[in-house]
């Protein structure tokens, strides 16, 4: 199919979206009994009667899980329930161990609530939160025989339960309107600072890539100006942010395509492929679909007390959008420097180094400059390079004290990395400290004057910025290790320009 | 010691624990009462011969080393087949658990094990409790000791008739519209639907979640007294557990005094369906308690009228989703795997072939009045029904400490009678259920044999919620004064078998 | 109170996962007519202004604390499974999609 442009859809209609995340929380134990929520473990040994839905067992709610829901509720700032309950979603999947998910449905814990997102040209955007819930994750199933391992033409399939059970809270926008042709970016920077905001709450790694927050894009549009919205389509879990992005824009093509050629959008689950940027139809929701929603029986209500739920608040840290903005200050950093630390994942090393005793500039000038490039280069997080911001700071002072230059302080960092020991233990084995004594660099000075005697008599009729080029003959003999402000210094001394 | 099997639990615990016959020589002559009678009565779906015999020596080791023995130690207990048993097969009388070996013990298994009680076997049922007969078992009818061409009631006759054939002094039940007292009625056994909460449900597969209660099962009140004590109490495994403590049942069993209590008569519990002679020993019972020094008044619980239809929406719209979970991928039974169906079509073929024709109603029934558009109507409106009947309840108990009636309407129907008419068979529960929709605490015990059948009448006393003691006090009253009036318990009016 | 049909029960008996047979639709179908005209007359009270119960007991907020207990062994989370492969539950294709 050949799809209208962006451009022309957007010249037609007005994009409606809902967005749909769930995360899965960090808790030790999952959110209805005692099993390790451990990544990684060999199948079905996280497993218990209760989560492999055993006839006769029963479910204890995790109060850690509950305390993360509202924790969210109330940075998504969302009125927190006085009294709500868990119900049961009925379907059959095999996925799901009872054939129910123990969910909410209409008493969510957390309700009524919004989120600023800033958009890359600073504007601030409103996304109004229609409830965040608690829930359980499914098992993991693996579908044998296909040729891709997709569902399609396998035959048979193996499960895993170790996820089932794991707590999850599921986050629910109203109708993110008026967001115009930004709508993907909206999409994208809303499931961005979602993402940050869980992470700063310490309730969930959240990283999409380990599939601890997926996000289900709602789309659908309609002609400007027509206050009814469209029929939407669903696309589940589309697990990256550039995916987020990417799966609205191409169901709003989409959507325009099938609208001006006159057709109907059928309301459908619709899978995105990150190969192409597409997606295509899953299950159409017919009127079978009845999740039969009852009170679950087998819990009671839960009814937070308002002492616990302040104290919460009182205890939330500060939001990511104003802590960026604070930061940003205090680092005296322009909104595009401050976007590269943010993209790069500074934010954390840099604080940890100033905090170790480092000048903000410098912090962020080696996380920034030389530690990037290698995460970069090796495809890694910056936090994950074998080397703490005790160090860097270390590396820092060390400059700062004049003992090391930039040259010899990059080789440092290169010795530390290498795992050949702290900054210092670097220094001396490699012998790298800076030669600011005058008569160890006065030969090199004389040196260097005999070797350039047009620029010496230069610098002698005053011309004194050419004493650079001096200095960077010094530094060669010396092999970087000299003292380039001590040398410069000498230098004009000698020269009679002082 | 020749009639170790017609001892009460409190005589073969005290026996045990004195040296006069040990708790090996107990379970043996129960094994073997059960290997002479249960193929006539049914009352067993599994016999832990092996498992009961070592649970036997234990006591008897821990007694020779001179340790302290609890008051049931050594006793031997038929367990409904509803709680789970971590190395016993546990089926619910269903096909579709044929052969699954839970690798769990229920809480009440537990407790019982910790209480040195000498688990016999696993009793018959009606299939995942969804019965008043026992008929729906997926493994045969279980017979009415009194008259083995009866029921024993339902879902636990296997319990009921275990106590009744002499195969066991103590049983386990579970009662959600009446499946403990029920079948004690017709087999003249005590049986005690504890308050909902107090006895644990982990490892109780569950029928409708609100309404089960597991419960003791007995010849006499005092034994049901002590079972309930060791299986009552919190369990942080429940979240419907209530965490307080259990009321002395066992001190009130053995007050035998009821002066200066007031009795309400439920005014509902009377009229059309209420066979005379029912009628005939529960009001010759009404006047026992005045004659025994309580005062006796009549009281109307308007909403009781609502119970039954009220149960029938909310039990089953419980159980469909309750009973979701067997879907032939985890355990028990798969039926049409051949490679080439899906395993959408094995659940429904599977569920098809495993479960009988009671609980596939139910699962429809329960289905169709939890859907979108009949749920306020019928789940929604039957929720409110609990409301009012608790209410009703909790006016009635403003003015009287318990609340009497017949257990059941009728005495045991012959097998077959009800088997395809299930509003028949619904009508057994009346009295029983609105104590379920409550949570509040219910016994029967045996108050006669009705004239026109020689068969056993139950008299029901209900309590208000954690006031179960009041059920042994008054029940403890009744049966002395009724053994004296007879001068032997009911039970020994049973046939032979 | 509208009655049931053998097509609403048949509907019923697919969101339940019954392969029911042919027979046991329509005997199904007239006795669930019975019944639910007979539990119907709780729709008697659905115009009143009575909280519904969900719980027979007024319990709230029990909760355990965030602490592990121990899981069964993947043997025995097996044992009872009508199939098994590399330590996980087999079972057959899934036609569905989520
Ligand atoms: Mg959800
Ligand atoms: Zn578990």
């Amino acid at each position: 199919m050949n799809l209208v442009s962006y451009d022309d859809a957007m010249a037609s209609y007005d994009p409606v979206m809902g967005l749909e995340v769930h995360v899965e929380l960090g808790t030790k134990t999952k959110m209805f009994c005692g099993c390790s929520t451990t990544l990684g473990a060999e199948p079905n040994s996280q497993t218990c009667p209760t989560c492999l839905g055993l006839p006769g067992s029963l479910p204890v709610v995790n109060a850690i899980g509950v305390e993360s829901a509202i924790k969210i509720g109330l940075a998504l700032n969302c009125e927190i329930a006085q009294w709500c309950r868990f119900a049961r979603k009925n379907y059959f999947y095999p996925d799901m161990p009872k054939n129910f998910q123990t969910s909410q449905y209409d008493e969510p814990i957390a309700f009524n609530g919004y989120l600023d997102v800033q958009l890359e040209d600073g504007e601030i955007f409103r996304v109004q939160i229609e409830r965040a819930h608690m829930e359980e994750d499914t098992g993991k199933s693996s579908h044998i025989g296909g040729a891709t391992g997709r569902i399609h033409g396998a035959s048979h399939s193996l499960l895993d339960y170790n996820r089932a059970g794991i707590p999850l809270i599921e986050i629910v926008t109203k109708p993110i309107e008026g967001a115009g042709v930004r709508a993907p970016e909206v999409a994208k920077a809303y499931v961005a600072e979602l993402r940050e905001l869980i992470k700063a709450l310490g309730v969930s790694e959240a990283r999409m890539d380990k599939g601890q927050m997926r996000c289900d894009v709602n789309l659908s549009l309609r002609p400007h100006g027509r206050e009814k919205f469209g029929t939407r389509s669903e696309t589940k879990n589309v697990n990256s942010l550039r995916s987020v992005e990417r799966a609205a824009r191409f169901e709003i093509m989409r959507h325009a395509t099938v609208l001006d050629d006159g057709g109907t959008i059928v309301q459908e689950t619709r899978h995105f492929h990150e190969e192409d940027g597409s997606t295509t139809a899953g299950r159409i929701k017919d009127n079978a679909e009845d999740y039969r929603y009852f009170p679950e029986p087998d819990l009671v209500p839960i009814a937070p007390a308002r002492a616990w739920v302040e104290e919460l608040r009182a205890a939330l840290p500060e939001l990511p959008r104003l802590r960026r903005a604070r930061l940003q200050g205090e680092w005296g950093l322009s909104d595009q420097d401050m976007q590269s630390v943010l993209n790069a994942g500074a934010v954390q090393p840099i604080l940890e180094t100033i905090a170790a005793g480092a000048p903000a500039d410098q912090a962020r000038k080696w996380w920034m400059g030389e530690l990037a490039r290698r995460a970069n280069e090796s495809g890694t997080d910056l936090s994950e390079q074998p080397i703490t911001p005790g160090q860097v700071a270390r590396v820092c002072a060390l400059v700062a004290e004049g003992k090391l230059n930039d040259k010899l302080a990059r080789q440092v960092i290169e010795g530390v990395l290498a795992g050949q020991g702290e900054p210092d233990e670097v220094v001396a084995a490699r012998g790298l400290a800076v030669v600011s004594d005058d008569s160890a660099l006065g030969a090199a000075v004389d040196q260097a004057i005999a070797d350039n005697p047009a620029i010496a008599d230069k610098i002698r009729d005053g011309k004194v910025a050419a004493v650079g080029a001096l200095v960077g003959a010094v530094m060669k003999t010396t092999r970087g290790q000299a003292d380039a402000a001590r040398v410069k210094d000498l230098l004009l001394q000698k020269l009679g320009a002082a | 010691m020749t009639d170790l099997i017609k001892y009460t639990a409190a005589d073969t615990a005290a026996a045990i624990a004195s040296g006069q016959v040990s708790a090996v020589e107990v379970a043996q002559a129960h094994l073997d009462r059960i290997d002479a009678v249960d193929k006539k009565v049914n009352a067993f779906l599994h016999v832990d011969t092996e498992g009961a015999l070592a649970a036997a020596r234990a006591v008897d080791d821990r007694r020779a080393k001179g340790e302290e023995l609890g008051p049931l130690a050594g006793v031997p207990l038929a367990l409904k087949d509803v709680f789970t048993t971590k190395g016993v097969p546990t089926t619910c009388g269903s096909k579709i658990l044929e052969g699954w070996i839970p690798p769990y013990d229920a809480t009440l298994t537990s407790r019982l094990k910790d209480a040195g009680v000498v688990i016999l076997g696993k009793t018959n049922m009606d299939e995942f409790a969804m019965g008043s007969s026992t008929e729906n078992s997926a493994y045969g009818p279980t017979g009415n000791p009194w008259d083995l061409s009866r029921i024993p009631g339902g879902s636990g006759g296997g319990s009921a008739a275990a106590l009744a054939a002499y195969e066991a002094p103590l049983a386990i039940g579970t009662d959600t519209g009446g499946s403990i007292r029920q079948p004690g009625a017709v087999t003249g056994t005590v049986g005690v639907k504890p308050t909902y909460g107090s006895v644990s449900r982990y490892g109780l597969v569950a029928f409708s979640s609100s309404l089960d209660q597991g419960g003791p099962c007995a010849r006499t009140v005092l034994d049901a007294a002590l079972l309930h004590e060791a299986i009552a109490g919190h369990d942080p495994l429940d979240s419907t557990s209530i965490d307080a403590p259990v009321p002395a049942v066992v001190a009130a069993a053995k007050l035998r005094d009821v002066r200066g209590m007031r009795i309400g008569v439920v005014k509902e519990f009377a009229g059309e369906g209420y066979q005379a002679g029912v009628m005939q020993r529960f009001n010759e019972s009404v006047e026992l308690l005045r004659e025994l020094g309580a005062e006796v008044v009549e009281v109307s619980c308007p909403s009781f009228t609502l119970a039954l239809p009220a149960y029938y929406l909310i039990a089953p719209s419980e159980a469909s989703s309750n009973l979701a979970r067997f879907d032939a991928m985890r355990y028990g039974l798969r039926v049409g795997d051949d490679g080439t169906r899906s395993a959408e079509d094995v659940t429904a073929l599977t569920r098809e072939a495993g479960f009988g024709p009671e609980v596939k109603r139910r699962i429809i029934l329960g289905t169709y009045a939890l859907s979108s558009g009949y749920y306020d109507a019928y789940y929604g409106s039957a929720q409110k029904v609990r409301t009012l009947i608790s209410r009703d309840f909790d006016a009635a108990f403003a003015g009287v400490d318990v609340l009497i009636s017949p257990t059941t309407p009728t005495t045991a129907f012959p097998i077959g009678e009800r088997a395809d008419d299930p509003m028949a068979m619904y009508l057994a529960d009346l009295c029983t259920i609105p104590s379920n929709l409550a949570g509040n605490a219910a016994m029967s015990l045996p108050c006669g044999l009705a004239p026109e059948d020689n068969l056993p009448v139950g008299l029901q006393i209900i309590a208000p919620a954690m006031a179960d003691d009041r059920l042994y006090r008054v029940g403890g009253a009744v049966e002395a004064a009724l053994n004296d009036k007879w001068g032997h318990p009911l039970l020994e009016e049973a046939p032979a078998l | 109170m509208p009655g049931i049909t053998r097509e609403e029960v048949a509907h019923l008996a697919r969101l339940s996962r019954l392969e029911l047979q042919a027979e046991e639709l329509d005997h199904f179908a007239e006795q669930l007519d019975v019944i639910i005209g007979a539990v119907a007359r709780v729709s008697e009270v659905a115009g009143l202004d009575v909280p519904p119960t969900s719980h027979p007991l007024p319990l709230t907020n029990v909760m355990r604390a965030d602490e592990v207990r121990p899981s069964l062994t993947p043997e025995q989370a097996l044992s009872g499974a009508p199939a098994a492969e590399e330590q996980r539950f087999r079972v057959p294709q899934i036609l569905g999609e989520d």
